[in-house]
Formats: structure tokens, C-alpha cells, sequence
């Protein structure tokens, strides 16, 4: 699943053996991954008996309605489509050391974007042109979206931290007055965008339910690993995350760089949002928001930004929340539950690869 | 229009401003702590969930808020002491576990409160309000900020005590010192480790007391996800007062009158999108950021774990 994570195991390994090296390299980070999963659900399970459901029925629900039905995975595998495109740009941020944590605020505005401007889109044009048009007019929002706290932090050095927490405050106000009073649709009474025909919407793949949006999504975060890892820009990118300073004298132009990151970076959070609206939900309601955002950011860190890796924490993540609103149905949980376990499986998983670096570490030494 | 300056409004207003300002400004104070000592504790808006949840249970049970207002802050100490020991100990990233530890809370409070209470929202009688003698006979003023319960008054005081730890004690020096530079911390004999241990668990039971007076005053019962956010405004509001605590008290009173004035224009029949209104903090901060915003001034070694003889 990872390729440069290995640098220390892979360089000492003589290329006769390091075919074999790989093989067992593999064999241990996806024991490292699912070792940890399996400790998590034991310890999540815990809770589930102590508020008296049985662990193993809720937990069968979640496997058999997150990946093993063919429903399941296909809105699991359409549930990935915006979470990529999200993780594509939080690894484009976080690489270049800048902080976006505004993705929230910048999915929201990109998805009211092309709620709106779809509907008006496809009846002027071509469906494909109307398509792209809006996922573009997304983006922009939402890079537009970022550029203060980007300026800010560029030529002032304002902690883009607090910027984005705040940009993304106000976007989620935003969205909500834009859908509330702009484009709120004449023909409904509950506040919401006017619905996307779903002849205009993403086609699907084949004839199953999942959206094409997930190929985009796919293609989005492995073109930004590609970028980051295998050209001069996502090197100059790395250097500014590296130290920033360094940057400087290296000749980089970091302001430049910095506004550059966070439109990237913003754009894909937009188009994330785009794709979820285009893709999946047709509209948006008002008061709208799925914070995939805040379960994103400790996933792609869990990946250590590395684009394959964080494809498979987001399918992860897909299986246990589509499994888990199933779960809850059934079985009378809250679906808050899915919260917990995801938390939990974010730590032991955090604590595992500790270990396994002191290990390591150790064993060198 | 005439009837939205009266007297008798402006001072509920102001009334409510403090209400909603007393959470923020704990959760304020709490996270510039941990930020002075080098610990980005994004797990804030956890801790105040926990401290909410656990307040109200303990407040609803004992029919006592002063044991409501204890069980808070123990439940955010709960929650710091996972902080402390996975960042702070085994230094493990910051931002990781405070958002594990937020999603987990939000989770884990609406669960419990589901079993427990299932769809009903039990409420918590009225908290009975400290009245200053005078002061609260100055018309306006006086039933805006004399007539509270008295834990108002001493978050207040806090603000003071804050000011006094960081300026003229030794812990205030040991907490910068940690933040900013921790290896010079240890040479000088002082365990880095313990002091921003100590630093997390005071924001953990700052944060609890906040959720808990959230819940019980603030609120008069527990919602699940009812911080909404006030964790992460604390974060900036602490990241804005450049560890002055006096700072987080004035940033605390401007958010909370604009969240007040949410609920006051709802109440006077004005016809505007509650959103607008609570755009207004945000708006008024990025404005003044734009304007004035320089290099501010955060602990050189924020975020990052010390570990003894690393480079």
C-alpha cells in the first residue's frame, strides 16, 4: 500500500532480496493496519455491550452493509468519491506544512456552487459541458474562498490555522444564507437548491449505482501524489513545508508558492464538494453539512500524506460510516456510534504505528 | 422598532452575551495554557462535550450545580489525561489525536445521552443568580452583569489569576519556557513533560467547567453535539490574545454578544437568517485581521513533542 515509507528497510536490503523485502514490507504495514482495526472494533465493542447491544450483530451489519452487499459497497465506493478529492487536497496542504483546516468551509461552498449554477447549466448547454462548467465555477469558489487566509498568511504570516477554523465558520454560515435566500428553490416549502434532474447529474458506472465521480476522485489524489512526489513543483512545495525559511534562500518564491497551495488545495475541497452534489445528492438542503472534512484530516495523516495509502484509510472510513448507518438502523444505535469508532480506530492506529517506529528503532540500534 | 432599544432588551441582551461569553472564555483560557506550553490541543471541543455531558448528568442527579459544575471539570480532565498521556508522553501528533478525541467525544455523549434519556431533553431548574448588592441597581448594567450565578464571577477572576501565574510566577515562566523553548526547560532541571501534563489537565478541567456551564446554565439541559464549535472558537480566540488572558476575555464578550444577538432578533420577530448573524464574530475578526494582522506571536515549539535529546 505505501512506497515511500520504506526507505530504511528497502535501502539496506541487497537486490537480490529486496524483491522478497518488498513482499514482507507489504505483509507488514497491512498487518500494522489491520491489527490495530481489529483492536479498535474489540475495544469499541466494549462500549457497544456496555450500552447492552451485541458487538458481533452490529459489527456483522457494518461488514455485511458496508462491503459485502452489493447495495453496500456500491454506496460505499460512491461515498469515496468526495472524501478523495478532499484527501487530495489536504495531502497538496499538508505536504507544503500549511494547515488547511478550513476543508469544511470550502466543500460546503463549492457543493452550494454547483447546486446552483447545474440546474441553470444544463439548460443551456451540452450535459458534459454543463458538467464540467460547474465543477470549474466550484472550484474557483472555493479557491476564492481561501484567499485571504493564503494572503494573510503569504505577506503577513498570519497563523493559517485560525484563518481557515474562521473562513470555515463563515463559509458553513455562508452556504446556509446562499441556500436560505439566493438559490433557494420557489417550488419547495423546506429550504433547499433546486434539484438536479438526474439525467444531468454524474453518469454511473456501468449499470450499478456507483458514481463516476469516484474515477475523478481516484484520478485526483493519485495525480496529486504523482505531483508531489515526481516533479519540481511538488518538490519546491515540499521544501516550503520542510522549512520554510530554507525556502527563501533556496530562491523559492514562497508567497507565490503559499497562494498557490491553498488554491490547490481549496479547488479540490470545492470540487469535492461539487462532485457529492453533481454525483450523489442532487441538491442542498439547508442546514446541510457531513463535516467529512474533520475525519479526513487525521486519515490523511494516518496515510503520512502518501496518496495510495490515504485511498485505502478512505475506503476505511467509507466502509464504517455506510456500514455503520445501516448498523444503526437495525440494531436501534444512534449512528453517532460510527464517531466513536472511528475515533477509536484513529488512535490505536496512531499508537500502533508508534510502537512499531520504537521498534524499529530499537532493533537498528 | 422603538421597543428593541428599550432598557429591559438591552440588558437581557448583555445578559445573554455574558452567558454565552462565560464557555468561550474558559475554553479560551484553558487552550492558551496548553498553547503556551507547546501543545496544540484541538481536542478542546472533546473536552467540552465531555464536561457538558458529565456536568448535566451530575447537576440532574445530585439536583446540585455546584457537583454538576465538579463532574464537568472531572470529565475534561478524563478526556486531557488520553491527551497528555498519547501527545504530551509519547508524543504522538497533536492534530491527530485532538480530532480523534473531538469526532470521539461528539460521539460518545450523544450515545450515552441516547440510552440514557432516550428522545427526551429533561430540563435543569433555573441556576440561582448571585446579585451584587449596588452594582446591580445601576439601571442597565446592573441586572446585565451583577445578576449572575457566582461561577461567572469567578471565571472572571480567572482572567486575573491567569495574568498573574504567567507574569509573576515560576510555573507561569516553566509553561512559556515550554512552549518556546523546551530543551532550555529541562537543562534548567525542570521535567518539560510534567509541565505540559500540568497544562493539558488545567485546560481539560477549564474546558469540562466551560461545557458544564454550557449545559446547565448556559442551556438548562444536554443536547447531543450542543457545544457546537465554542472548542474550536476558544482555539482561536486564544491563538488571537497572544497569550494575554485579558485579551480572551474581550474576544469571549465580542462572540458572545453576536451569538446573544442571535437569539435577541429571533425574540423580536426581525426577519433575518440566524447565519447572517453569526457571521458577524468571524467577519469582525478576519476585518481586523486584514488590517492589522502582523506576525503573531505563537510558542516557537508549538505542536511539536519534545523528546529528550532529539534534534
Amino acid at each position: 500500500m505505501s512506497i515511500d515509507t520504506a526507505p530504511a528497510a528497502g535501502a539496506t536490503a541487497l537486490d537480490a532480496t529486496s524483491a522478497a523485502a518488498t513482499r514482507r514490507d507489504i505483509l507488514h504495514r497491512l498487518l500494522m493496519t489491520l491489527g490495530p482495526i481489529l483492536i479498535a472494533l474489540v475495544l469499541a465493542g466494549c462500549i457497544l455491550l456496555a450500552v447492552g447491544v451485541d458487538p458481533l450483530a452490529y459489527y456483522g451489519y457494518v461488514l455485511e452493509k458496508g462491503l459485502f452487499s452489493p447495495l453496500g459497497i456500491q454506496q460505499t465506493l460512491t461515498r469515496m468519491a468526495p472524501l478523495l478529492f478532499l484527501a487530495a487536497g489536504l495531502i497538496v496542504a499538508f505536504r507544503a506544512g500549511m494547515w488547511n483546516l478550513g476543508g469544511d468551509g470550502q466543500f460546503l461552498l463549492g457543493a452550494v456552487t454547483a447546486a446552483a449554477s447545474a440546474p441553470v447549466f444544463v439548460q443551456l448547454m451540452p450535459a458534459w459541458l454543463a458538467l464540467i462548467c460547474s465543477f470549474l465555477i466550484a472550484a474557483v469558489v472555493a479557491m476564492i474562498w481561501s484567499l485571504v487566509p493564503a494572503l494573510l498568511r503569504a505577506y503577513q504570516g498570519v497563523n493559517e490555522i485560525i484563518t481557515t477554523l474562521m473562513m470555515t465558520f463563515l463559509g458553513t454560515s455562508l452556504a446556509n444564507v446562499l441556500v436560505k435566500l439566493v438559490f433557494r428553490d420557489p417550488g419547495t416549502t423546506v429550504p433547499q437548491t433546486r434539484t438536479l434532474p438526474v439525467e444531468g447529474r454524474l453518469p454511473r458506472l456501468f449499470d450499478t449505482t456507483i458514481t463516476s465521480g469516484l474515477l475523478l476522485g481516484l484520478a485526483a489524489i493519485i495525480i496529486v501524489h504523482l505531483v508531489m512526489t515526481r516533479t519540481a513543483f511538488g518538490l519546491k512545495l515540499r521544501i516550503v513545508g520542510a522549512n520554510p525559511r530554507a525556502a527563501v534562500h533556496a530562491g523559492l518564491g514562497v508567497p507565490g508558492l503559499t497562494i498557490a497551495v491553498f488554491a490547490i488545495s481549496a479547488g479540490l475541497a470545492g470540487l469535492a464538494g461539487a462532485v457529492d452534489i453533481i454525483g450523489v445528492q442532487g441538491n442542498v438542503r439547508a442546514d446541510w453539512n457531513p463535516a467529512y472534512g474533520l475525519a479526513v484530516i487525521p486519515a490523511v495523516f494516518l496515510a503520512r500524506m502518501n496518496g495510495f495509502a490515504a485511498i485505502g484509510f478512505v475506503f476505511l472510513l467509507s466502509v464504517l460510516s455506510i456500514g455503520g448507518e445501516s448498523a444503526a438502523r437495525r440494531l436501534g444505535v444512534p449512528n453517532h456510534f460510527t464517531l466513536v469508532l472511528v475515533s477509536i480506530v484513529l488512535i490505536v492506529l496512531a499508537l500502533a504505528e508508534y510502537f512499531d517506529h520504537r521498534y524499529n528503532q530499537s532493533r537498528r540500534a | 422598532m422603538t421597543g428593541l432599544f428599550s432598557e429591559v432588551f438591552l440588558s437581557a441582551l448583555l445578559f445573554g452575551a455574558v452567558t454565552a461569553a462565560i464557555p468561550l472564555l474558559l475554553a479560551g483560557l484553558g487552550e492558551q495554557m496548553s498553547e503556551k506550553a507547546g501543545v496544540l490541543n484541538i481536542g478542546i471541543e472533546g473536552m467540552m462535550l465531555a464536561g457538558a455531558y458529565l456536568g448535566f448528568v451530575g447537576a440532574f442527579y445530585s439536583g446540585s450545580l455546584w457537583l454538576g459544575f465538579l463532574a464537568g471539570a472531572a470529565g475534561g480532565v478524563a478526556v486531557a489525561l488520553i491527551m497528555a498521556l498519547l501527545c504530551v508522553r509519547i508524543g504522538l501528533n497533536q492534530i491527530v489525536i485532538g480530532i480523534a478525541l473531538t469526532l470521539g467525544l461528539e460521539g460518545l455523549t450523544a450515545l450515552l445521552h441516547h440510552f440514557q434519556f432516550s428522545r427526551s431533553y429533561p430540563r435543569l431548574p433555573a441556576a440561582d443568580a448571585t446579585v451584587v448588592p449596588l452594582l446591580s441597581d445601576i439601571p442597565v448594567i446592573g441586572p446585565a452583569f451583577f445578576k449572575h450565578h457566582l461561577i461567572v464571577y469567578l471565571a472572571v477572576a480567572l482572567v486575573f489569576a491567569m495574568t498573574y501565574l504567567y507574569r509573576r510566577t515560576q510555573l507561569g515562566l516553566n509553561l512559556q519556557a515550554a512552549g518556546d523553548k523546551p530543551a532550555a526547560l529541562d537543562v534548567a532541571g525542570i521535567d518539560v513533560i510534567r509541565t505540559r501534563t500540568i497544562a493539558v489537565l488545567t485546560t481539560g478541567a477549564l474546558a469540562g467547567l466551560g461545557g458544564a456551564y454550557l449545559a446547565n446554565v448556559g442551556a438548562g439541559l444536554f443536547i447531543p453535539f450542543i457545544t457546537n464549535g465554542a472548542g474550536f472558537l476558544g482555539i482561536v480566540l486564544a491563538m488571537l490574545a497572544r497569550g494575554r488572558p485579558v485579551w480572551v476575555l474581550f474576544g469571549a464578550l465580542l462572540f458572545g454578544v453576536c451569538l446573544s444577538l442571535t437569539t435577541a432578533m429571533q425574540v423580536a420577530g426581525i426577519n433575518i437568517p440566524t447565519d447572517v448573524i453569526q457571521m458577524l464574530p468571524f467577519l469582525a475578526v478576519m476585518i481586523m485581521l486584514v488590517l492589522f494582522g502582523r506576525r503573531e506571536s505563537l510558542p516557537a515549539a508549538l505542536g511539536i513533542p519534545y523528546e529528550r535529546g532529539a534534534r
